[in-house]
């Protein structure tokens, strides 16, 4: 019999740090595989920021630079005005990219930086032990939004993707998930997109991924993808919001 | 007042709050997130107003905005945090702004580690912004004290119209301690007539500013600040001075590592050994003087700095001992703690010097 | 014929295989527990196995090799 399915080679072997159920480590393998579809392993820098994925360094396969918070759209533009023939991607989550990072992520944008964002919209602060985040939902508690998050305290969430499908320099964005295996492959098909619109040079790409947090939304696994099913989309369509042919 | 048992940031936050701090803006960084969630879940309920800003950059220029209308107000963040509150930092002090910034320091340079260190020090007492100016900082080394310098460290704040950093660090954020949050009467301070309050003809206007752009006008601007310090240097500095007496070696060291040192004093007594500690409560102003002293005294043979750093308040030790005695450190960084049987290793190879 | 194998080691006991297999027949290893303390995922009956990778797409650790 011949493997079917395996380990993409673009990923280490390392163990993941990541919570029992967290959706990271599904997108992780995702991108390794895309990585692996299109043979660019060896032409990969990937840029990781604080946050959970913060060890992605140790995860991907490839040449890897750790970012501080928020600033890896910004490092990446660095890289790949050196190297344009080389793949450049950000793994970034909710509060480096929506929050700290706003700037950076919109600039590299508008600029039309050819570098390919792969955005992790839990709706709360991992790493540090769930605070709000941008992209916490309405009525949602967190340890900074104690008291549910309400429109006139603590503000309104943020669809980063609609907001960044605006900008000129921006040639593809799409919003998927991965709570089900049907939302699982069209995942993959976006990273893929989103990795090729780089390679044929057409400008910036981002994939904004809805993803779980078990531990901090005090929840199993399986009743947080429930969760994100129920709540998080409704209020974060999917779908493709630019694409340039 | 009862005792309480409480961690160490959340004690800081319930002691600003008695200080009656009303605003507070933060941000996510370990190790101090129990500072803004203990604000965010109790500020509401006493009608103030908690905010996670969307980055350090931007909360301390909430707390710019917040101090400059007169409020009293507070921000926390760990290490990598500050550093990117320092332009705002710069602004209020050149501002004449009071506030007080809580840093519970980690291992660095960069992202480093989340355990305890001490390697901020000449980020906070040699300014880590731009310009001539000095935040007074304050170092506890216990969770009591911490409460009691916020509390008195916002009265410094607006006496002298400055920012205050206490520097803290994981571990003292961290640990539980029992604290007492006694009635602290707090110091008379004026009004704070020179708040954006609206401008109603009652008073001049109000003009929250730092921009001098002729030089002869900032010059005196920075200068008339630096007799603010003058004061501050004459009548705040704090330092505790414990078994220095016929002390032959005395070590320096602040916060979280002093209490490792009192340990060690201990062990040398028992062989023998007569070691003192100066502790600095405030690292700006300096105790220079008290080094001075105690370098004057005859039994005083050599100091010793131990810091969780690769040695920054060293320099400041060598600077008060001026040259009468020869100055040692010895230190761990990187977010690593200095064992006692170290130390008492290092005093002892001293001794052998000298 | 097709089997899923498991790297026991590194599962997490998160179920979330549990949920997709078309057959119904990944379950939790309630004999055993690995190192770190979970049960691992695992398949009893590997004759009604499809090959099809459910299991292995939706797991967060890469526990599971598919061959067919």
């Amino acid at each position: 019999m011949a493997k079917v399915f395996e380990r993409p080679k673009s990923l280490t072997d390392k163990p993941f740090h990541y919570c029992p159920g967290c959706a990271h480590g599904i997108v992780h393998r995702l991108v390794a595989e895309v990585m692996d579809e299109l043979g660019v392993q060896d032409s990969t820098i990937g840029v990781a920021p604080v946050g959970c994925a913060v060890f992605a360094y140790d995860y991907f396969n490839c040449d890897m630079h750790e970012a501080s918070h928020g600033r890896a759209p910004a490092v990446a533009t660095g890289i790949k005005r050196v190297h344009p023939d080389k793949v450049v991607f950000t793994y970034q989550g909710d509060g480096d990219l929506a929050s700290i990072g706003l700037a950076e992520i919109t600039h590299a944008a508008t600029r039309g930086e050819k570098f390919t964002t792969i955005f992790i919209n839990n709706a709360i602060y991992g790493m540090t032990g769930g605070q709000m985040a941008p992209t916490t939902l309405l009525d949602q508690v967190t340890t900074t939004s104690p008291y549910g998050r309400s429109g006139d305290r603590e503000g309104y969430p943020i669809r980063i993707s609609e907001m960044l499908s605006t900008l000129e320099g921006v040639a593809y964005i799409a919003r998927v998930s991965v709570h089900d295996i049907k939302n699982i492959t069209n995942a993959k098909r976006a990273i893929k997109k989103a990795f090729e619109v780089q390679l044929e040079g057409k400008g910036f790409a981002l994939v904004e991924v809805l993803s779980t947090c078990p531990t901090n939304w005090g929840m199993d696994p399986i009743e947080a993808f429930k969760w994100l099913e129920e709540n998080m989309i409704p209020y974060y369509p999917l779908g493709t919001f630019k694409e340039v042919k | 007042m009862a005792k309480v048992l409480m961690k160490g940031n959340e004690a800081i936050a319930e002691a600003a709050i008695q200080a009656g701090c009303r605003y507070f803006f933060g941000y996510p960084i370990t190790p101090q997130n129990e500072i803004p969630a203990y604000m965010a879940k109790k500020l509401p309920k006493i009608g103030g107003t908690f905010i996670q800003a969307e980055s350090e950059v931007s909360a301390i220029n909430m707390v710019y905005g917040a101090s400059g209308a007169g409020a009293r107000v507070m921000t926390s963040s760990s290490s990598p945090g500050i550093s990117l509150k320092q332009e705002g930092i710069s602004y209020i002090a050149g501002a004449e702004l009071p506030c007080m910034i809580v840093n519970i320091v980690r291992g660095g340079p960069g992202l480093g580690s989340i355990q305890p260190a001490q390697s901020d020090y000449f980020q906070a007492t040699k300014g880590g912004g731009h310009g001539d100016y000095h935040m007074v900082v304050l170092a506890p080394a216990t969770l009591q004290e911490a409460v009691n310098l916020v509390m008195e460290g916002f009265d410094i704040a607006d006496q002298y119209r400055n920012p205050v950093m206490l520097l803290g660090d994981g571990m003292l954020g961290q640990m539980m301690e029992p604290v007492e949050f006694s009635a602290y009467e707090g110091r008379d301070l004026p009004p704070k007539t020179w708040a954006t309050t609206g401008y109603d003809g009652s008073r001049q206007r109000n003009i929250i500013n730092s921009l001098y752009i002729d030089p002869k006008a900032l010059e005196e601007h920075v200068q008339k600040i630096y007799e603010k310090y003058k004061a501050i240097e004459r009548d705040e500095v704090k330092v505790e001075c414990y078994n220095c007496e016929g002390a032959e070696i005395i070590v320096a060291a602040y916060g979280t590592t002093s209490r490792i040192v009192k340990k060690v004093i201990s062990m040398a007594k028992a062989e023998g050994i007569d070691v003192g500690l100066i502790r600095p409560i405030t690292l700006w102003p300096f105790p220079y003087s008290t080094f001075s002293e105690w370098a004057d005294r005859e039994h005083v043979k050599a100091f010793l700095s131990v810091e969780m750093s690769m040695g920054q308040m060293v320099e400041d030790v060598r600077l008060g001992v001026d040259g009468k005695r020869p100055v040692y450190f010895y230190g761990r960084t990187g977010g690593m703690v200095p064992h006692p049987d170290a130390i008492l290793e290092e005093i002892k190879r001293i001794r052998g010097d000298v | 014929m097709a089997k899923v194998i498991f790297d026991e080691e590194r599962c997490k006991g998160c179920e979330l295989c549990t949920t997709v297999c078309p057959k119904d027949i990944v379950v939790m290893a309630k004999d055993r527990i690995n190192s770190k303390g979970y049960h691992p995922a695992t398949v009893m009956e590997m004759d009604k196995c499809i090959g099809c990778a459910f299991c292995a797409r939706i797991c967060p650790d890469v526990v599971i090799e598919v061959e067919k």
